[in-house]
């Protein structure tokens, strides 16, 4: 039982790593019907760009405000990097075949992966490009005492535990932005119809600038709060989670935001319990398999719409 | 001998939505048959639930007596149905001859393994698929085009094309999904003409969408009309045209009250 | 005479390849005919990829997976059989017909997990075929790692070398005869069909996933004589060299020659083999510069050199062999990366 509680509490954690990234994925992909295949790997600049912050300005003791530092000042290096991907690599490309854009994306998503394992160029104040060797990510909060706590019999770390209240934290105010604003309501009506949203006046470039910073952001805080209890960072390391959270967005159904929460949470899950309890070893086909199974047998997913084609 | 078409009783449903309603219709040989109504009729989606796109929520769907409800288009076709579309789907990068060859392709009886190794069979599949194209072609006016690529054709020759390209599949039954759309007014006579050309040369039914009251009052011997998903009413093109049901349809209850034209089953006062 | 003279017309190619691969393999010196191999190699990876990707439109990104299939498939029936002699023929003889034997039947099984592999996913489109064709390269990648049988993470090492320049160049002319063979005939026009427009294809009588799965099925088949006739070459077969990068630098190739330009994809695996040769001291640079070429090339030319085009359907060719035009060939060599936001949107 205990075991089957330790599992669920992993599976949590996992399980918002997950939907943090997928939640930028799903958005992006409503608006454009792109997949980012770049995504993954702006998970992976998040971690390192609060690496490099924890140096430059936010070296020192572990406190609250080195936290929010680090992780505020990732989130909108991200930002950047994701408004900057968009308005280079993919809106010269809007009215091209899919196939061109998707192309694309894997050529920024190579991008990212093999010019961060590149030596460094700049060796003061920080070593940039990171270079294929890993690094640690510096601690950001120290809680004192012990390490963790107990859960009704299972633990689970503190710093798990903030993050699972952060990554929470960040979904509400997402699902607010998304359902309960402007900004929201216009980038749910681009993700319906660009063409008749731009008719209505709605500046569709802008908000889909907007919609690829704000998944971006997100990215970046799901790398940060990773990176806090699995420290060891490198290069590569967000092509995995990457391809995950996008199952996990498929499987919520591509193009819902609840869908991607509810798919994140899901898919770590149901990862943490079959690698739990049969062989460890298979974890990362895990989700591949549970992919396929997805689009063989209900490709709209669990809140997604099934589109008929018309003829 | 069976009917080449028989549609009884086809409702299809979309979620909640019900867009066809106990359609019924049956083709002959050499039949030419209107379908007309308002826009968002269902007569699309009549077309599609015929063809194999969609399966009939309920109802039957026989060519040549056999069931097909369950089949998928490529076997309908082979079957004997063909069609055209509404906005035009012709395979657009490739020539015209090769629009027509693609459709005479259901007949070849070779295989992959034929193409790759060049069996006699293969080159004797191919020099029949290549004749019966180019005759196509020439039944439609379009043999000075063959090596053109389609989406360089004028609007109207692509529209031919496509009759061609349909015609090719050997079909009893030919659904032409609004064939004269952006055809100027001769153009249009010209089709008018066609189509009762290819009913004469190839003794096939043609089942015809179309907006234009002119042009398919013209050519078919008997309309259906579609409104809403219903057919409200069926006949010969002259009781069609006074029909108030059908008026009010197209027109709106306004205007029969503007032109005191009362509803009654005999039809106008 | 008739028959005979078909017969010939079939094996011609290869009549003429022959001796002059043989005579190339002589005179190569050995450093160089690694390089050679691997261009090979790749002409028959990008190829056999733009028989999927750009005759039939469909965006496999799996192709990896296929060869691993066939790598693994060649190497245990050669390390299993070393040594085999067959009777009445001398050593050296029996090697080949052996390895004959593993090649096929690499073909063999990557085809049958082409089957396996394309039955469920060619019923998707798009984006969706590209993450589940993806998955499924992983899928495979992962299996063989697990499986002690094949070596697990490490692989399988000491496979006779078997791969020399007349294999991989008899490979290499199968491949873009079978693509070329493929293109002009009906089959082919099919998948063009598919291409352009499958709802349309599948109104005018062709069966749209039975021809999908038939062009998958090929096209797994050679990626899999690739990956059997590559692991002869460097004696290796392990997970590592068929992970979805390896895919992905196949697409790189299919999409710079031209999606549906079977020139194009030769002339980009050889372009493209050979500049990596030539690079090889900024080796950690080389994905970089990859990446910033697929990008360069969508936002630029997403049609790739040749379009759709072929040689032999430039004016001069065509005026000297008298040939007619290739059925897949557009004025201004447009393809499926081009422009055309076709939207479906129609009336019911």
């Amino acid at each position: 039982m205990i075991e089957f509680l330790q599992h669920f509490v992993n599976g949590l954690s996992v399980g918002t790593i997950y939907a943090l990234i997928a939640l930028g994925y799903t958005m992006v992909y409503g608006v454009l019907k792109l997949i980012n295949f770049a995504h993954g790997d702006v998970y992976m600049v998040g971690a390192f760009s609060g690496y490099y912050l924890g140096i430059i300005g936010g070296g020192g003791e572990p406190s609250f405000f080195r936290a929010a530092y680090v992780t505020l000042g990732a989130m909108i290096l991200c930002a950047a990097l994701g408004f900057v991907i968009e308005r280079f690599a993919y809106r010269p490309l809007r009215h091209r075949a899919r196939l061109t854009a998707l192309i694309t994306a894997i050529g920024v998503s190579f991008l990212l992966e093999f010019g961060f394992q590149l030596s460094p160029w700049i060796r003061t104040p920080v070593q940039f490009p990171p270079g294929p060797s890993p690094r640690f990510f510096p601690a950001l909060i120290d809680f004192g005492g012990e390490p963790s706590i107990d859960v009704f019999g299972a633990t689970m770390t503190k710093i798990d535990l903030l993050g699972l209240g952060v990554a929470l934290l960040l979904m509400l105010v997402l699902q607010f932005i998304v359902f309960r604003t402007r900004f929201g309501t216009a980038m749910r009506a681009v993700s319906f119809d660009p063409q008749v949203a731009g008719l209505m006046g709605i500046p569709v470039n802008r908000i889909i600038s907007w919609t690829f910073m704000l998944g971006s952001a997100l990215a970046a805080a799901a790398g940060i709060i990773n990176a806090s209890s699995r420290p060891k960072i490198e290069p590569l390391f967000g092509l995995i989670p990457g391809l995950k959270a996008f199952v996990a967005a498929v499987l919520g159904g591509i193009g819902s935001v609840p869908g991607a929460m509810a798919g994140g949470m899901l898919l770590g899950l149901t990862e943490e319990y079959v690698a739990g309890y049969t062989d460890s070893s298979y974890r990362d086909a895990i989700a591949f398999a549970v992919l396929i199974l997805v689009l063989l047998f209900r490709p709209a997913g669990l809140f997604g719409r099934a589109t008929v084609e018309k003829v | 001998m069976s009917a080449p078409l028989e549609v009884k009783s086809v409702t299809m449903r979309f979620g909640g939505l019900k867009a066809l309603s106990e359609f019924n219709l049956v083709m002959q040989p050499g039949e030419l048959v209107g379908l007309i109504g308002p826009n968002g009729a269902g007569k699309t989606t009549a077309f599609n639930a015929i063809t194999g796109v969609y399966t009939p929520s309920e109802g039957e769907v026989r060519v040549g007596g056999e069931l097909v409800n369950a089949q998928r288009p490529h076997q309908i076709c082979a079957k004997g149905v063909a069609r055209t579309f509404q906005n035009i789907r012709l395979f657009k990068q490739l020539t015209a001859l090769d629009n027509v060859r693609i459709a005479c392709h259901a007949g070849a009886k070779s295989g992959f393994f034929d193409a790759l190794f060049l069996t006699a069979h293969h080159r004797k599949d191919e020099s029949h698929i290549l004749t019966r194209a180019e005759e196509y072609l020439k039944v439609m006016g379009l043999s000075h085009r063959r090596e053109e690529i389609s989406r360089n054709l004028p609007y109207g020759e692509q529209r031919r094309l496509e009759i061609a390209r349909a015609l090719a599949t050997g079909p009893k039954v030919l659904c032409l999904d609004e064939p004269a759309a952006g055809m100027n007014a001769a153009e249009k006579i010209e089709l008018m003409q066609l189509i009762r050309n290819i009913r004469d040369r190839f003794g096939i039914a043609i089942l015809v969408i179309e907006h234009d009251m002119r042009l398919v009052m013209g050519v078919s011997e008997r309309l259906l009309v579609l409104d809403h998903g219903v057919t409200i009413a069926q006949g010969k093109p002259e009781a069609i045209r006074k029909n108030p049901k059908v008026i009010e349809a197209y027109l709106g209850d306004a205007y029969l009250e503007e032109k005191q034209i009362a509803l009654t089953p005999e039809g106008t006062k | 005479m008739a028959r005979a003279l078909a017969v010939l017309r079939s094996v011609l190619p290869f009549l003429v390849g022959l001796p002059i691969l043989f005579a190339v393999q002589a005179v190569t010196p050995a450093d160089y005919a690694l390089i050679l191999v691997s261009v090979g190699v790749n002409v028959v990876l990008a190829v056999s990829l733009n028989v999927v990707n750009g005759f039939t439109g469909q965006f496999s990104l799996g192709h990896a997976g296929f060869m691993a299939v066939g790598a693994y498939t060649a190497a245990k029936i050669t390390t299993g059989l070393v040594g085999v002699d067959l009777p009445f023929v001398a050593q050296g003889v029996s090697d080949q017909v052996v390895f004959a034997l593993a090649l096929s039947a690499g073909m063999g099984t990557a085809a049958l997990a082409g089957f396996l592999v394309g039955m469920p996913s060619l019923r998707l489109r798009g984006d969706y075929l590209a993450i589940v064709t993806l998955g499924f390269g992983e899928i495979i990648r992962s299996i063989i790692e697990n499986m002690k049988f094949l070596g697990q993470a490490t692989g399988l090492s000491g496979l006779p070398p078997r791969t020399n320049m007349v294999w991989v160049g008899v490979s290499a002319i199968a491949t873009v005869v079978m693509a070329r063979r493929l293109a002009v005939s009906t089959q082919g026009r099919a998948l063009f069909a598919i291409r352009e427009d499958e709802v349309a294809a599948e109104a005018m009588g062709v069966d749209t996933t039975g021809y999908k799965v038939r062009a998958f099925v090929i096209s797994a088949a050679y990626a899999g004589l690739a990956g059997a006739l590559i692991s002869h070459a460097i004696l290796l077969a392990t997970p590592k060299m068929f992970t979805f990068v390896r895919s992905i630098e196949v697409v790189v190739m299919v999409v710079l020659g031209g999606l549906g330009s079977i020139t194009g994809s030769v002339l980009a695996a050889c372009v493209l083999t050979i500049a990596l040769e030539l690079l090889r001291e900024f080796q950690a640079y080389r994905m970089v510069v990859y990446a910033l070429l697929l990008i360069a090339l969508m936002l630029l030319r997403p049609q790739g050199i040749f379009g759709t085009r072929e040689l032999w359907d430039l004016a001069i060719v065509r005026r000297l062999f008298r040939t007619r035009q290739l059925a897949a060939t557009g004025p201004a060599g447009a393809s499926p990366t081009e422009v055309r936001d076709d939207s479906t949107k129609g009336a019911v």
